[in-house]
């Protein structure tokens, strides 16, 4: 049978780990305790051993992924077919049926081992906990037995709920098994969006048959049923409550959000018969309904974009200035150097000239690699050049950068760009090579895009933009003729770089792209 | 440390092995080197049959399996932290045997092969780093303390439980464990001085593993700890603690002075926790790995066996009937571990206090009636 193992919590209060490497293949067979794969935590790296003896079936995750604490990471193929695992350190405690009916087994807010609820932390809740019991009557509290009940052992995990027969959500059953067979790679994307579509069938489940009960002064509702209230407008005072003892659910704030006159789609809502996963895969794929909204939770890689984008923003004040270059003579060098034995191998890329012209230009002007110590009140010049390259990676916009570019000649800061290049889209990108940068060179070239007005990396105070090299009229030798012409645009802090200073330094690094032997003069 | 090399006599217990970064040894007590051969002291002469040493052998391997075993449990979502011992069995070992049937310990948190030398059953222990109870056993039927998270509280519970066995007149002694962090706090140096001005029946049983968490020995003494006793006013003596023949010695030895009326001794027991201070840390990122291999020559398990061949008191079959006896006793803890059932909540009221208070039996009433409340009754 097949088992899955989730990501534990093996620290204290751990939310999300990396999977730094896997120690096994699909098709190992493993033993209980064997190493699976080594995990990065905010506290320790840790190998995680085998809970289960069998064979290996699928690696949800690919190494250099970061996972939350309860999300599957390896399916174990424990043999027996339907029976417990016959692993000699008997994992029966486990019954872990991952059949057709189970949803969202395993995912947060799904079943979990010992009939518990997976969550974030630890080994959960039980399932009936997850929500709110049902009261009894008042007659029937006077009755009670007061014994106190034996705590039941672990119970296998409850029948898949039966569907409600009308109305409600569609049935997520058939998205489930497709939801495991693809893996889940961006930050955890549709394992949130599985959990809140399961959260949604929970409350059709509880909806079904539910009389109205008490109303509290208060209206009852789940936080995140508050929170979606209140992302919709709906004012939930005014909605009636379908769920046990009145409990406002999710379903009911729909159909508030739906009768309200100006009311948007509702996200999350989804036609009958379309297949939530399809929904969430392809955003705006023609399957999808028009006018609905995705909501993605900012987390991971976004979030500290964003903090540090608005540190930057807020902190900084930014001056962009753009300069059109011919470069038709630097692609001729690129050619002949391309062919030369040093670089035999390398990739003698645009981007790797504009990183030399940028390099030799800081050189001559070296206020332009500085930071601003608002603390100290100095405005700290290095005479280093960690040169930065933002990179587009899977999970987010990365920005690695080569440490001391500035010693190095032109092919090893071929082979250091490609390396970091290739780190970064592999997600292998460590923390020490994303701090520390003094400079930055966003390509947005390799988009198509000419040019762009782009936001300092935090700490730095000047960063330039690449833009496509595009065959462009233009005038040359008194004619208007095709050359390479590319655009630069270069911010920089005001605070330290004035425009006189960012003004000589971006003709610096056009000039030498123009003309490469100008490097000489350098 | 300059103060800790004081003297030239280096002890040198592996060849080649030497740990110059390490304080040196010039008064350990060592009865088995690290090669197994055994060496003999008059002060502390141990007469162990081969049947007793081939116990203490099983007692160390089924106590390492066990912290294996819970340290995987932790890995894989089953427990909330485990503190591991790996590396320090032979001091814990050593020290819960020396033990009589009316002595007492009061551990810290780590002090699983005491716990095991005094019967209770390891899943009572794993029960609490699973949350599931406060600590399953009986501490007084086991003479085996509750386990003590704040660090060197014990001291002071052991002193006055030493005291009150004075005062009872009882020939019973009272072993306090602590770690070499723990010497830094109030409450163990004011244990010290309680347990000296009453000559009071207690060994405080150090077990300086090297490391208070991250923070090195040298940080917290400027010389070695068991010279510490002598300013409290009584004896100090240092012992190998990966060495188990020498640590029962030793113990049997402050036990039956405390016995007999001749008041408090301090053991310092030198070994080093291989493994992290508990599963929520990373030893990485403070230690370097050549230290452990340095210490891993010196492993306390390793040692005895080495001893058993050598003498030739125990044959390739016990070894491979002490493994498989390690194998089951895995996964009886593995098995009991994921079945250990879920506490009722009234089980909160029980062990506050002796008997149950007027305002606690309310509380628990209230709480009954709240649970009948829901359909599903009690849970």
């Amino acid at each position: 049978m097949l088992r899955q193992f989730k990501l534990p919590d093996v620290g204290e209060g751990l939310t999300e780990g990396e999977i730094l490497q896997w120690l096994v293949e699909v098709g190992d067979t493993v033993t209980v305790n064997q190493p699976l794969c080594e995990v990065e935590t905010a506290k320790a790296a840790v190998e995680l051993p085998s809970p289960y003896a069998g064979t290996v079936t699928e690696l949800l995750f690919e190494a250099g992924a970061t996972v939350d604490v309860g999300t599957p990471i390896i399916t174990i193929d424990t043999g027996g077919g339907s029976g417990p695992a016959p692993s000699p350190a008997g994992a029966t405690a486990e019954p872990v049926p991952e059949g057709e009916g189970e949803p969202a087994a395993g995912l947060i807010g799904g079943s979990a081992p010992g009939g518990r609820t997976a969550v974030l932390v630890g080994y959960g809740p039980r399932n009936t906990e997850a929500k709110r019991r049902p009261r009894r009557s008042g007659a029937a509290v006077a009755a009670r037995a007061t014994a106190p009940q034996p705590e039941p052992t672990p119970q296998p995990p409850p029948e898949p709920p039966l569907e409600p027969e009308p109305a409600g959500p569609p049935p997520l059953l058939a998205t489930a098994p497709d939801a495991r067979a693809k893996p889940v790679r961006h930050g955890g994307l549709e394992v949130g969006r599985q959990a809140e579509a399961h959260a949604l069938h929970d409350d059709a489940v509880t909806a079904v048959g539910a009389a109205h009960g008490r109303r509290s002064p208060r209206p009852l509702a789940k936080p995140p049923v508050r929170k979606y209230a209140k992302d919709l407008g709906v004012d939930l005072a005014t909605v009636p409550g379908s769920g046990d003892g009145g409990i406002i659910t999710r379903a009911d704030v729909e159909a508030a959000a739906r009768s309200a006159p100006a009311g948007g789609r509702v996200p999350g809502a989804v036609a009958p018969g379309v297949d939530e996963g399809t929904v969430v895969r392809g955003a705006f794929g023609a399957d999808r309904p028009r006018g609905g909204e995705q909501r993605i939770p900012i987390k991971g890689v976004r979030k500290h974009t964003a903090a540090a984008m608005v540190a930057s923003a807020f902190t900084a004040p930014h001056v962009t200035e753009f300069l059109t270059v011919d470069v038709t003579r630097m692609t001729r060098l690129r050619a002949r150097l391309a062919s030369r034995p040093e670089l035999a191998g390398l990739k003698v890329s645009p981007l790797l000239f504009v990183a030399k012209a940028l390099l030799l230009a800081v050189r001559r002007h070296p206020m332009i690699n500085s930071s601003w110590d608002e603390a100290a009140q100095e405005i700290v010049v290095k005479d280093y050049v960690h040169l930065g390259i933002a990179a587009a990676t899977p999970r987010g916009l990365v920005v690695p950068n080569v440490k001391d570019a500035d010693r190095m000649s032109l092919p090893e800061l071929a082979r250091a760009l490609a390396d970091l290049t290739e780190t970064a889209r592999a997600g292998r990108t460590s923390p020490a090579d994303m701090t520390g940068g003094t400079i930055t060179i966003t390509n947005v070239g390799v988009f198509g895009v000419d040019t762009g007005t782009p936001i300092l990396n935090p700490g730095e105070s000047a960063i330039l933009a690449f833009g496509a090299v595009r065959e462009m009229p233009w005038v040359h030798k008194g004619r208007v003729v095709p050359r390479q012409v590319t655009q630069l645009a270069l911010s920089f802090d005001h605070r330290i770089v004035d425009g006189e200073l960012g003004s000589r330094f971006l003709a610096d690094v056009g000039a030498l792209l123009h003309d490469p032997g100008t490097a000489l003069a350098f | 440390m300059t103060a800790l090399r004081q003297t030239t006599e280096a002890f040198d217990p592996v060849p080649g092995a030497a740990a110059p970064h390490l304080p040196q040894q010039p008064d350990l007590v060592q009865l088995l080197t690290p090669e197994g051969e055994r060496v003999e002291r008059p002060d502390y002469s141990v007469d162990l049959s081969a049947e007793e040493l081939r116990d203490l052998y099983r007692d160390l391997v089924l106590v390492r399996r066990w912290d294996v075993e819970a340290t995987a449990l932790q890995r894989q979502g089953e427990l909330g932290i485990w503190a591991s011992l790996l590396g320090q069995e032979a001091a814990q070992v050593g020290a819960g045997r020396a033990m009589q049937p009316g002595d007492t310990a009061f551990p810290t948190y780590r002090e699983h092969g005491v716990a095991w030398t005094r019967g209770v059953d390891p899943l009572h222990v794993i029960s609490l780093f699973r949350g599931v109870d406060n600590g399953g056993w009986d501490p007084v039927a086991t003479g085996f303390n509750l386990y003590t998270v704040v660090i060197g509280a014990q001291c002071l519970h052991a002193t006055g439980y030493a005291m009150g066995v004075q005062r009872d007149g009882a020939e019973h002694a009272v072993l306090a464990f602590l770690g070499d962090g723990a010497t830094s706090q109030g409450e163990v140096n004011e244990a010290l001085i309680w347990a000296a001005s009453f000559s009071a029946p207690v060994v405080f049983f150090c077990q300086n593993n090297q490391y208070a968490i991250s923070v090195p020995l040298e940080r917290q003494s400027r010389v070695p700890l068991y010279q510490r006793a002598a300013g409290f006013g009584f004896p100090g003596v240092r012992v190998d603690g990966n060495d188990v023949l020498a640590v029962l010695a030793v113990t049997r030895a402050a036990l039956a002075a405390a016995r007999e009326g001749q008041g408090p001794t301090f053991i310092e027991a030198f070994t080093y926790r291989m493994g992290a201070h508990t599963t929520s840390d990373d030893p990485t990122r403070y230690r370097l790995a050549s230290e452990l291999e340095e210490w891993k020559l010196r492993d306390p398990v390793a040692r005895l066996k080495a001893h058993l061949s050598r003498a030739g008191l125990a044959d390739a079959a016990f070894f491979s009937a002490v493994e498989a006896e390690a194998d089951e006793l895995a996964a009886r803890i593995r098995t009991g571990t994921t079945e250990m059932p879920d506490p009722p909540g009234t089980a909160m009221f029980d062990a506050v206090y002796a008997e149950i208070t007027p305002p606690l039996a309310q509380q628990r009433e209230e709480f009954l009636a709240y649970q009948a409340s829901f359909e599903e009754g009690e849970r």
